[in-house]
């Protein structure tokens, strides 16, 4: 209801963009009509509701397409990107956090929080083209732009995705292995590490079995809580990269107030919001055998 | 021996895939492809999708010459009142159907209500009908001089020539099918919005034989497939895309990108408009203090071309001054009547102010911030109207938004505007009657609103005349008297080079973007 609201105090009008350049008021005002605009805003809201309730999001403005039927295209790029990025970050940050853990205070520990300092800092855009520069331009070793279905097989698949998975985990890295460290580094000091090292387990051992899993309940719940920084940052990362994601519609819609579309992907991202965290919940259980539902 | 043969099938296939992908023509259009009806919309996304697929009556060439297109041959009864046109054979639509008369009267009634010249000329139509499967008439209440002009019309609203059953499509409702007879055929169902959307090679098409030009002539196809990225926008992104030899055309690359894309290898820059774009800045005529028209006289002797075009620009050899609300160069540019803004300072422009009485009302400037391509005009309007001693609120907002609110007619401190600023292409501003801007028919004209009985009457006998002289003479009438009045302000003129692989030739020269006659080797 509140997206609603702001969507239609918001200055703009879809029927004005519709209607291009050169239309006239009179066009505009037809449009308008056509579109349900001109009827009051409860009325509008409830519309959307009576359409909500029967399992359909509207029809987009612009595309003359099920707003679902818009979603279902552009969730595959979106989807891929955001499974790597996560793919990426986990298998990068917490071996780094737990390292840095273990070496506290040392270079390692220093580079690293050097390193989660800047990723929080730089704008994804501007490591975008860095990468791009560097990895692509110079090496020629990815393309700039683009997407592959996995359709169209699994190597350009990968191919055109690594590049923007590896732009959007920077952020995603930093703050889990500042989270990993912390986490870490609180376990380590705790009484049944001393006697797991004076029992003589490998150091090994000790860090994966003993500090990382019982420092495993907050990193989940960050991986959860970033899912928000990942919905943003894929809204950048698919724009520099071209990748015609959910992100690139949410743009798209935006600008072209393309009201039904902004709702139901702010819809449907709070719905995979609320998914991940539930799942991130129920996770818990898995994670600490000491927390019951 | 099977073995062998097994290996040369899957070689000479992967040749043959390779040959195929090499007849892929990639294309980065200017913006994104939402609306695929353009006779419902003006947008130039929809115009250039209709480009495509769709065929004209007739075409208008780089010179400005109306030529046919699918007409074979026409005639014009002595008393000027029945136009007798008969099709070119073999015309035929992409589901197979061949292209009638029937088709062609239907279509042009669908764009009549919806184009602005399209409904002038329908003024004049009595009747059409279609005597013979390939032949149509028109049959004028009276004689007009537009006739040609309209149906050769090569920018929004173009009267593409659709089948019969689509163009019965009510004109405020957009179409569903997207069949034509031009020279691709759209593939609606690799059509992603954002994405891209696909033309393949319509085998069946036959060119004419002359020679293409604007979008006249003979409308070849050398490749077998074209494909619109819809979702590299990034100006950025397009200049690496191209470089890295990802894409083959960039339509519109922002200025500041064309130093880096003439040392980019493998990238060429081609002027294939040379008329180009004119910038306008726009007053509302319904508020103060622009409902004065001494105010406007002295806005128009403050905004000389060459600040906006040198900030806007900044490329010397893109961009040049014109004294004409025409476009220059085309049959009716001209300089008449422009001496209050062409000839004048910005001493004169504060004299004038002082003189018009002036009270302090604020200038009410819309900025988008979001478009390259005009986005600095309003600073530059802001900084000489300030100078000429108006007070200015620049107010800064997206594209979408300044759209939006130039179709509000309310007072600038209810949510309306008194300047926005624009670019059109040259066709769209080439004559009295394409030229929205010109329009003077109060609240039913173009946002802004001039109301000016002479302009209106001077454009009615524009389209009622015939005789080229005469027209010419009118279209000079009209623009001194819109200087006089102040019904807008000519910006300039500047052109936006194409980029593309240097492996791409065939570019048409003439207004607008078309992928005919392209090769790409």
């Amino acid at each position: 209801m509140l997206v609603f609201l702001l969507l239609r105090l918001t200055p703009g009008d879809p029927a004005a963009i519709l209607a291009g350049d050169a239309a006239s008021s009179e066009q505009i005002a037809a449009i308008r009509a056509s579109l349900g605009l001109d009827r009051s805003l409860p009325v509008q809201f409830g519309i959307w509701l009576g359409s909500l309730a029967r399992g359909e999001l509207g029809q987009s403005y612009f595309y003359k397409m099920q707003v679902t039927q818009l979603i279902g295209q552009r969730l595959e790029p979106t989807f891929a990107l955001a499974t790597l990025t996560i793919f990426f970050a986990i298998v990068v940050s917490i071996p780094l956090g737990v390292v840095a853990a273990w070496r506290f205070g040392g270079w390692f520990d220093r580079a690293l929080m050097g390193f989660s300092v800047m990723g929080f800092s730089v704008p994804v855009f501007v490591l975008a083209y860095l990468l791009i520069w560097l990895v692509s331009l110079q090496l020629g070793w990815f393309p700039v732009q683009g997407y592959r279905r996995l359709a169209d097989g699994f190597f350009p698949f990968l191919h055109h995705l690594i590049l923007p998975a590896l732009t959007l985990s920077v952020i995603y890295i930093a703050l889990i292995a500042r989270v990993t460290r912390a986490s870490v580094l609180e376990a380590l000091g705790e009484d049944y590490i001393r006697t797991a090292r004076a029992k003589g387990l490998p150091e090994i051992r000790v860090l994966v079995r003993h500090a990382l899993a019982n420092a495993a309940v907050p990193i989940a719940t960050v991986i959860g809580i970033g899912i928000a920084i990942l919905i943003g940052g894929v809204v950048v990362t698919e724009s520099v990269y071209a990748i015609p994601g959910l992100g690139r519609l949410t743009v798209d819609a935006v600008l072209a107030r393309d009201f039904p579309t902004i709702q139901g992907v702010i819809l449907f991202f709070s719905f995979i919001y609320v998914v991940v965290n539930l799942v991130i919940d129920l996770s818990y259980v898995l994670l600490d055998p000491r927390i019951r539902y | 021996m099977n073995a062998r043969i097994f290996a040369a099938a899957v070689l000479v296939s992967l040749v043959a895939t390779a040959g195929a992908q090499d007849k892929v023509l990639r294309v980065v259009p200017h913006s994104n492809l939402s609306i695929l009806d353009p006779i419902w919309t003006t947008q130039f996304m929809a115009r250039n999708h209709g480009y495509m697929i769709y065929d004209t009556l007739f075409g208008t060439d780089e010179k400005n010459q109306v030529k046919p297109q699918m007409v074979d041959s026409w005639t014009v009864s002595p008393d000027k009142r029945l136009w007798s046109f008969t099709l070119r054979p073999g015309l035929e639509f992409h589901d197979g159907k061949p292209v009638t008369g029937e088709d062609v009267t239907a279509s042009i009634e669908r764009w009549g209500k919806r184009d602005a010249m399209g409904q002038k000329l329908m003024t004049f139509v009595e009747r059409m009908d279609s005597p013979a499967p390939n032949t149509f008439r028109i049959f004028l209440r009276e004689p007009c001089g537009i006739m040609l002009e309209a149906l050769g019309k090569p920018s929004s609203n173009v009267p593409f020539i659709m089948p019969k059953r689509i163009a019965e499509t009510p004109a405020d409702k957009q179409i569903e099918e997207h069949i034509g007879s031009g020279p691709y055929v759209f593939k609606r169902d690799e059509f992603k919005p954002g994405d891209k959307a696909v033309y393949l090679k319509n085998n069946k098409y036959q060119p004419r034989k002359e020679t293409p030009s604007g979008t006249t002539g003979g409308k070849h196809v050398y490749v077998d497939r074209v494909e619109w990225n819809l979702a590299l926008r990034d100006a950025q992104a397009q200049v690496n895309a191209l470089a890295n030899g990802e894409v083959d055309i960039l339509e519109r690359p922002a200025f500041e990108s064309y130093e880096q894309l003439k040392k980019a290898n493998g990238v060429v820059l081609v002027n294939k408009d040379p008329l180009g774009f004119q910038y306008m800045g726009r007053f509302n005529h319904l508020h103060p203090p622009f409902n004065n028209p001494k105010v406007r006289q002295a806005a128009l002797a403050a905004m000389q071309q060459e600040p906006f075009l040198r900030a806007q620009v900044g490329v010397k050899e893109f961009y040049k001054s014109c004294a004409s609300m025409y476009t220059c160069g085309t049959p009716y540019g001209t300089s008449k009547g422009s001496d209050v803004q062409s000839k004048s300072s910005m001493k004169k422009a504060q004299e004038l102010l002082k003189a018009s009485g002036y009270d302090g009302t604020p200038v009410v400037i819309l900025k988008p911030t979001d478009l390259a391509a005009i986005q600095k005009l309003p600073d530059v309007a802001a900084q000489l109207l300030r100078q000429a001693g108006f007070k200015v609120d620049l107010q800064a907002m997206d594209w979408n938004t300044v759209v939006s609110r130039r179709a509000k007619k309310e007072a600038p401190a209810q949510g309306g505007w008194n300047i926005f600023l624009t670019a059109w292409l040259a066709p769209d501003v080439w004559s009295p009657l394409t030229n929205a801007a010109l329009g003077a028919a109060g609240e039913k004209s173009w946002f802004g609103w001039p109301s000016d009985e002479q302009i209106e009457k001077l454009r009615d006998q524009f389209a009622r005349e015939s005789d080229e002289a005469k027209r010419k003479a009118l279209a000079e009438q009209i623009q001194v008297r819109a200087f006089e009045i102040g019904t807008h302000a000519p910006l300039g003129e500047y052109v936006n080079p194409y980029a593309v692989r240097k492996n791409i030739s065939g570019l048409v020269v003439g207004s607008g973007d078309t992928y005919w006659n392209v090769k790409k080797n």
